[in-house]
């Protein structure tokens, strides 16, 4: 399993190489996952502009409803994105879920990641039992994986 | 003729970094054509070569999607506002099949 990371040659500010994530999150995460396997799941984390801290869960439908595909629905993404710019919070998360392969960006992923400011996370619900989750920054192409910090804050439930 | 254009991040270092530009045109190819003119190299990002609207780029006329107002014939008034998304997709399929699968 050893997947070559391409090393980013280029610094795009305030990258700070792992993501921090609170436990209800990625619980949240996985229950979303394994809800629309084998479909693929998404959907968004947002948090307050430049915090760096995913803290708003906000499952998206996959438009594709694809077990190899997701899209974000063009309107409810407009709804999703407005709302976060009128909180003042950005998408600090992007996570999917692949549904029969490593929790690893396909070229796909790569080629379509248009959020350069985004923690790009992968889970796997492959194997029933087993979570998977990693996190990638994906910038012009290069990705660079990060290390996950799973922290159990006190959340607002 | 003045249209609200709002820039997503990955396309602001084509605006100085702006979030929010102002352009003119009476429809949504009048707009990126002018857009274009003062922001070089914006318009390769949400057309295609063979001159159809991206795929993975949403743009929106206040608050509609252009793909049900005419695509990139769709009219434009003054005072709308346009906002440009880049689509959130991928996937496990490799990226040539994801395009076959999707008809381009």
């Amino acid at each position: 399993m050893a997947t070559a990371i391409l090393g980013g040659g280029k610094s795009h500010g305030n990258v700070n190489n792992v993501l921090t994530i609170d436990r209800a999150i990625v619980d949240a995460i996985f229950a979303h996952a394994r809800r629309d396997h084998p479909d693929e799941a998404c959907g968004v984390i947002a948090g307050p502009v430049g915090s760096d801290a995913p803290t708003r869960f906000i499952p998206m439908d996959n438009s594709a409803r694809s077990q190899t595909f997701y899209q974000f629905d063009s309107m409810e993404q407009l709804r999703v994105w407005r709302e976060m710019d009128d909180n003042d919070e950005e998408p600090v998360v992007i996570y999917h879920s692949h549904t029969a392969t490593e929790a690893y960006p396909s070229r796909t992923d790569i080629n379509l990641a248009g959020e350069p400011g985004a923690h790009y996370v992968l889970v796997s619900t492959r194997e029933p039992g087993v979570d998977e989750i990693r996190s990638f920054r994906i910038v012009d192409g290069a990705v660079t994986e990060e290390k996950i910090d799973i922290v159990d804050a006190k959340v607002d439930a | 003729m003045a249209i609200e254009v709002r820039v997503p991040t990955i396309l602001r270092s084509y605006t100085g970094g702006s979030k929010v530009v102002e352009g003119a045109g009476d429809t949504l190819t009048a707009l990126i054509d002018d857009l274009d003119a003062k922001h070089s190299g914006f318009k390769g990002r949400l057309i295609t070569p063979e001159g159809g609207l991206h795929r993975f780029v949403n743009i929106y006329i206040n608050d509609e999607d252009v793909r049900f107002l005419g695509a990139l014939d769709a009219k434009l008034n003054d005072g709308d506002s346009v906002t440009i998304l880049p689509a959130v997709a991928g996937g496990a399929l490799g990226f040539a099949a994801a395009a076959a699968l999707l008809g381009r």
